[in-house]
């Protein structure tokens, strides 16, 4: 179903888009307002009920984790918010665009975050590589305090709240919640065991929300649609998957870019109707949310026989026709992630763009545990060797040998993340691989750009 | 020969300590300050980070070190990165790459020989709808065409 919404780019046209004026115009920080005198049970019950997947990648619901964390909050144990804005799955890049041109909706969020799980700090971890969308949080937050809504009378009410830009420096990994806090905490980004849970320890050893930025934008739309009201805009809302979000598409489609619509929308509606279609070619596969979720080839058919199947409504049809959503790509073997899908053209080469993703991988494995950091790098040899001409038809077994020695061996998900594309990609494109290692390398258009 | 900030950016520092409940958290921004000034991080600016925060020097360099955007030698006076991650390779990332390559004269990881520019390649800068793109110094170019690219390299090595 494509049902464009406008909630967090109605302003993305406007030049002065970002700044108080504009924003306030738009009814801005009346939530904030309203926020910080609701009872905090009341103010969760909206988030949950709004179905709110956590726009991250991994689809959490968002209201569940804020009401993780210990209630009441203990003097000696201060609770923090953090922010993910490291934005840096290949592929995505919806984001950016919120932090800069709709940054107080985020401050916002903030404020009324921070009030939902009892935190008097948020801090914003963006990448450093982004300074516009850094000039533009800070400047934002600037705003802010100087109208008196964040500082310690917010409104005048008796909540003091500060919201922090921390910048990155650099490292993939960062965007895994628990690096993320090494990083913010001026250590290493390498993961951390879980538990203890953020919400048990998190930023600074005290309890700990961590939110995506996207999912915190979109906070005080939730709250002045009502939860059950925002929920209800999504096509999937009884998958427990609801409200709007920021679709993107890129690569070899017509116009890449970043559409906000309903959830439910489709594949099919985000390449051909939002996209523009396919460029230089015929859709020959999509990688759905992100370079970590396994890629789709554009004549899967579904095959949910099962009436319990979250995908037994479209039994027999194509991939590209069911909705984009956690539950429904978690059924389909592969991942909504990020919800910004990266299209290849039947010009292009699979086998290049796998190798093209090993690299990545291999690159930004953070090097703590073995399976990745060897794995993901053997990984890339072999490719190399595949795209050089040079390996043998076994090599193709070891793949899959290798990636099934990361899952579930590793501390955190990044191991997944190199493992469950690379037998994506392996399923998929089996025998363009086998034709490549036959043919040395001479069987594929041996290009990625048109 | 010892390092120091300059007494604005003590005053940033001084801004930067004040987000956090402790001093390690100002690290990664310290380090970023640092390198503004000096252009590279050397042991001489992790032993000053070190100080001023409480921490060991082995902590501050390992932090140094783990992350990809703090040079670990010295560097151009200009700094280009070229997204070569798969979104911007489908859009023509490899032909931005080796134009400049051909044109600077140098490979990626390398600086010109009059110091002028440092060319790398970078892995996914979250641009991904407007590739081929390439980031200097602060800023994005994005929708590249070749023709643009000699323009922001003539520019740079004027």
């Amino acid at each position: 179903m494509l049902q464009r919404t406008t909630y967090l780019t109605k302003r993305y046209g406007d030049p002065d888009g970002h700044t108080l004026a504009a924003y306030e115009k738009d009814g801005g920080y009346v939530q904030a307002k309203r926020a910080l005198s609701m009872e905090r049970s009341a103010l969760i019950d909206e988030m949950k009920a709004a179905n709110i997947r956590g726009r991250g990648g991994a689809g959490f619901p968002m209201g569940v984790k804020w009401s993780f964390m210990p209630w009441p909050p203990k003097q000696e144990k201060p609770h923090y918010l953090v922010i993910n804005a490291d934005e840096g799955e290949p592929g995505t890049f919806k984001d950016r665009t919120i932090m800069e041109k709709n940054p107080h909706a985020v401050v916002e969020g903030c404020i009324i975050g921070c009030f939902g799980i009892g935190a008097h700090a948020a801090y914003i971890y963006v990448r450093d590589e982004l300074h516009l969308s850094k000039d533009r949080l800070w400047g934002a937050i600037a705003e802010a305090k100087k109208k008196g809504y964040l500082g310690a009378k917010p409104f005048g009410i008796d909540y003091p709240v500060e919201v922090y830009v921390h910048t990155g420096a650099g490292a993939y990994i960062c965007g895994e919640e628990t690096a993320l806090l090494n990083s913010l905490e001026g250590k290493r980004g390498e993961p951390r065991l879980k538990p203890p849970f953020p919400a048990q320890a998190g930023a600074f050893g005290m309890p700990s929300t961590v939110n995506n930025l996207e999912t915190i934008a979109i906070v005080p739309t939730v709250l002045e649609m009502g939860g059950d009201n925002f929920s209800k805009l999504s096509a999937i809302h009884n998958l427990k998957d609801g409200g709007s979000r920021l679709f993107g598409v890129s690569g070899h489609v017509n116009k890449p870019g970043v559409y906000e619509c309903a959830v439910g929308l489709t594949l099919r509606e985000l390449i051909f109707d939002l996209g523009g279609g396919v460029k230089g070619g015929e859709l020959l596969a999509v990688i759905p949310g992100g370079s970590s979720c396994p890629v789709l080839r554009a004549e899967e058919i579904v095959r949910a026989p099962d009436p319990k199947s979250p995908l037994h409504p479209w039994d027999g049809r194509s991939v590209l026709d069911v909705p984009l959503g956690v539950d429904t790509f978690r059924a389909l073997g592969t991942m909504l992630g990020t919800c910004c899908a990266i299209v290849l053209s039947d010009h292009a080469d699979p086998v290049l763009a796998f190798h093209n993703l090993l690299q990545f991988y291999r690159h930004e494995s953070c090097g703590q545990c073995t399976p990745c950091r060897e794995g993901s790098a053997w990984l890339f040899r072999i490719l190399d060797r595949i795209v050089a001409g040079e390996a043998e038809m076994e090599e193709l077994d070891r793949l899959s040998e290798i990636a099934n020695n990361i899952m579930g061996n590793t501390i955190c998900a990044f191991g997944e993340g190199t493992a469950m594309p690379t037998l994506g990609f392996l399923l998929k494109f089996r025998r363009e691989l086998e034709d490549y290692v036959r043919t040395k390398g001479m069987s594929g258009t041996r290009r990625l750009a048109l | 020969m010892s390092f120091a900030l300059t007494e604005e950016r003590e005053r940033t520092l001084q801004d930067i300590l004040s987000r956090y409940p402790n001093k390690m958290a100002a690290c990664i921004p310290m380090l970023h300050l640092c390198q503004e000034q000096h252009g590279w991080v050397n042991d001489e600016v992790c032993e000053f980070v070190a100080k001023r925060l409480e921490l060991s020097a082995a902590h501050v360099k390992g932090v140094a070190t783990f992350y990809s955007l703090f040079n670990k030698e010295p560097v151009g006076k200009h700094q280009v990165w070229v997204c070569r991650t798969l979104p911007c390779a489908l859009a023509g990332a490899e032909s931005v790459l080796h134009h400049c390559e051909k044109r600077l004269g140098i490979h990626a990881g390398q600086t010109t020989k009059d110091g002028k520019v440092t060319l790398r390649t970078a892995e996914c800068l979250a641009s991904c709808g407007t590739g081929p793109m390439m980031q200097v110094d602060r800023d994005y170019h994005e929708n590249l065409t070749l023709a643009e690219v000699d323009q922001i390299l003539d520019r740079l090595t004027r």
